[in-house]
Order: structure tokens, then sequence, then C-alpha cells
């Protein structure tokens, strides 16, 4: 607890850089998976199916076949390697997109589909192009793309496996809050540990809580 | 001076005045039209001619097939055989976009009353907010323009959807039983707003259960029956000499199996 309280340099660096990577995945597969997730939403194409069941199996990517994956691209051996990505915080907001891109794509998809029911007719009577179409969906459903948002970052900043792998838990360069819990608990120091655990829990509800405020707010309102 | 800002606000054909206007889309013509859905006809090798001018309004039981029909004229959706021309050529996209369709519950966007107006008024690159504002003060929304569209009464959001399709200054208005569930004062205003956008040239085609409504607003009434047209008449005949029975049962009361 007294950790927790201290405001130890060591630690907020790991805080910082936890909420550097996992942030930054997640506007990379917000850009990425939203637009996926919308034109799958919208568009009606031979093959679809495969792709909805294709979208929802890669939620469950496994993160360290990610990580090992990711790893591969950026060795000096792989085909990025001459960017000298590994081990670096790039190399895991990489790896984290992998990862939850996916989860951001299908479940916009299913956010976007169902605003798409209700609009469908009203759109296709003011011929509105697909292109305005997805524009529109996408800002009126913004708060409910809020938690597919949150949901992406959960995943992010709880995850460790792949982070670990293409990060290394380089102290003051690559080690995340996770990857220090991990560390920590092979160490056998398991009061440091559990504080990690406790700020990262700490950090994920005033998130969440942020998030489902501004989300009873809009539906106040009727935006969401 | 108040007709001329209403003809500008609510859709008064600016093309027209340059004496540029398009042809009217009308008149309509749709031959054998059909629609089978999963084996069942439901609208079944329909004829129907309209022409421009008076309202027309399009009566029948529950399950006649009234509101398939506005949807097959808009191009919604496609016949499964049958043909439907407006003046002489099938529908493209280009005329479609002449015509506009008020649903039966108001289908608004997520937005302000204001964002709903911005919204067809960019479609057609017509944006500008002081018409936007001439729009919803003409339909007595204005004050309620930074509103969310989905927190305003029934009748409000119905004539919001209505200054919405107006705002496209289309050629032909759908609208499918726009006052079924509004209280008689909100029926009343949506009524002066249909009456105003025919006196402009607008084309409505209005479907309604209401046979007081039909007495109010229609020049001429389309019957239907089980996907057919069972009566075409000016307004005036068929209610008060309808020609079949099954419209004699309709306007009795009577319910038509």
């Amino acid at each position: 607890m007294q950790l927790v309280v201290s405001g130890d340099p060591d630690l907020l660096e790991i805080i910082g850089l936890s909420l550097r990577v996992s942030l930054s995945a997640m506007l990379i597969s917000c850009l990425v998976g939203l637009p996926i997730g919308a034109l799958v939403a919208v568009l009606r194409f031979p093959g679809r199916g495969a792709v909805l069941v294709l979208m929802n199996s890669l939620m469950g990517l496994p993160p360290v076949v990610v990580g090992l994956l990711i790893y591969l691209m950026l060795s000096n051996a792989g085909p990025l390697g001459v960017l000298q990505l590994l081990y670096t915080p790039t190399a895991m907001i990489i790896a984290q997109s992998v990862l939850i891109t996916p989860i951001i794509a299908a479940l916009s998809r299913q956010v976007l589909e169902d605003l798409h029911n209700e609009y469908a007719e009203q759109f296709r009577s003011l011929s509105v192009p697909t292109h305005t179409a997805i524009g529109a969906l996408l800002w009126d459903a913004r708060f409910s793309l809020l938690t597919v948002a949150l949901a992406g970052f959960g995943r992010a900043v709880a995850e460790v496996g792949a982070v670990i792998i293409v990060g290394g838990n380089i102290a003051h360069l690559t080690r995340v809050m996770t990857t220090a819990i991990a560390l920590e608990t092979s160490k056998g120091d398991l009061a440091l540990a559990m504080a990690l655990g406790i700020l990262l829990l700490a950090i994920a509800i005033t998130i969440n809580a942020s998030v489902m405020g501004l989300r009873a707010t809009a539906a106040r309102y009727a935006y969401a | 001076m108040l007709e001329a800002v209403n003809r500008t606000a609510l859709g008064a054909d600016a093309r027209a005045a340059e004496g540029s206007a398009p042809p009217h889309l009308m008149p309509m013509r749709a031959r054998g039209l059909a629609l089978e859905v999963k084996g069942k006809r439901l609208i079944d090798g329909l004829d129907l001619d309209l022409s421009g001018g008076a309202i027309t309004m399009i009566m029948g039981p529950n399950g006649a097939g009234k509101s398939l029909l506005l949807r097959l004229l808009h191009g919604l959706i496609a016949p499964t055989s049958g043909s439907i021309t407006w003046s002489g050529a099938p529908l493209t996209e280009a005329m479609r976009r002449r015509q506009a369709m008020v649903f039966q519950r108001p289908v608004l966007l997520r937005r302000s009353v204001a964002a709903n107006i911005d919204f067809v008024l960019r479609l057609r690159r017509a944006a500008d907010p002081a018409k936007r504002d001439q729009i919803l003060d003409h339909i007595g929304l204005l004050a309620q323009a930074k509103q969310p569209a989905r927190l305003l009464s029934g009748g409000e959001q119905q004539r919001l959807a209505l200054a919405r399709a107006l705002a496209l200054e289309p050629d032909v208005l759908f609208l499918d039983e726009p006052t079924a569930s509004l209280d008689p004062a909100s029926t009343l205003r949506i009524e002066e707003i249909v009456q105003e956008a025919q006196a402009r040239g607008t084309k409505l085609v209005f479907v309604t259960h209401d046979v007081g409504q039909a007495k109010r607003l229609a020049g001429d009434i389309v019957f239907m029956h089980r996907g057919r047209v069972v009566e075409h008449a000016p307004a005036k005949q068929f209610l008060e000499q309808p020609g079949t029975e099954q419209g004699r049962d309709f306007l009795a009361g009577r319910i038509v199996l």
C-alpha cells in the first residue's frame, strides 16, 4: 500500500509506459478496426458470412502466438528486421494492436449493424451514399463505440504474453505493469506484485467508470 | 411575404422558378406488378396509373399491400415481376433522388433536431443554417433546434421527419400512415404541411386508414385488397358511391376479409 501511495518514480514510469502502449494500441486499432467493422456492417457481398466467422474467431487470438509472429517479423532475420523495433515500446504497440484490432472490428460491426438496420430503409430512401452512411453510423454510434474501444483497451492493458515476447521486459525501456507483475511474482516479491495488480485494477476501474458516466449522459440525451 | 418564406423553407423548387426544372416525374404507370416473398404473393399483378396534381390516397384493410406498394413505387424493394415507369422511363437513382418518403414510425438520426435537417441539406449540397432555421421555424420546431430529436413528442418527431423529406424538394412524396399514432392537433399540423407541399406542386401518395383524412385531403383514392387495386376513383366518387363490395364494406366499417 505504501508503494501505491509513495509516488515511486520507477513505478510511475511503468504505469506511464503501460498507459502509453495500451492507449496507442487502442487508437491504432480503432483507426483500423472501426472502418472494417463499419464496412462489414453496411456492405453485402459474397463470403460475408465467412468474414464474420473469421472476425469473431480472431477475437480469441492467443497472445503468445501473436507475440511469436511479431517477434519473427521484427527480429533481425525477419522481413521487418531492418526497422530494429524488437524490444522497443513500438514493438509492444504493434503486438497489442494486432491482438485488439479484431476485437474492435467484430464488436463495432455488431453495434453498427444494429444501428444500420434501423437506418437502412431511411438511408435508401434518401439515396445516402455508402461512405456517407458509414460516417453517419460511426458518428451516431459514437457512445456505444466508446465501450467497444474500452473493451479493446481492457484487453491490451491486461495483456502479458505478447508484450513480454516482443518487449523483453527491459527495465526503464519496455517494462509495463503486467510484465512487472510477472517478474516480481517469479522473484517471490508477492507484495510488490500485488501492489502493481491493485494499481492496474484501479486504472481499469477509473477508465471504465469514466466511459460509463459518459455513456449514461449520452443515453439520457437519447444520443446512445 | 410569409408565403414567400414558406416556399423557400419547405422546398419550393428554385429550379422551377428559374425555368430550368427537369421534367416532372409524373405520370407513374405500374403494369403487372407482383411481389412474392417466401412463396407468398403479397402484390398480385397490380396495375396502377397516377398523374400529378391531387393527393392520391391509398386505402384498404390491413395486409392489403399498401405499404409494400409505396416501397415498390419508391424503389426501396424490387418487384418480382412487372414494371414501373415514371414519366415513361424506369426509375433511376437520379429520379429516386427526386422522391422522398415519410415512414409510419419516423426514423430520426441520434442527433439534434437541427442536425437532422442539416444531414439532408448536406446530402443535396445545400447546407445552409439560415435555410435550416427557416424550415424549423415553419414546422414550429425552431425553439427545439438544439434538442435531441429523439426526445421530441411523437407528433414533433413526425413533423421533423416530414420537414426533412420536404427539405429535399421532392417531385413525389410518399407518406406511409404518417399520422397513424398522432393526436388530433399533430395530425392537423401534418395535414396542413402536406397540403402546402401539394399546393407547391409536389405529388403526394399517402397511405391512410382514416376515412375522415381521406375526405379532407384526397383527390383520388386507390383502394387495395389482397395485393391488388380493386378500385381507383376520384375521392368523392369512391367515398360516396364505392364501386366494389370491398370498398363499401371498408367505408361502412365492416371487416374486409
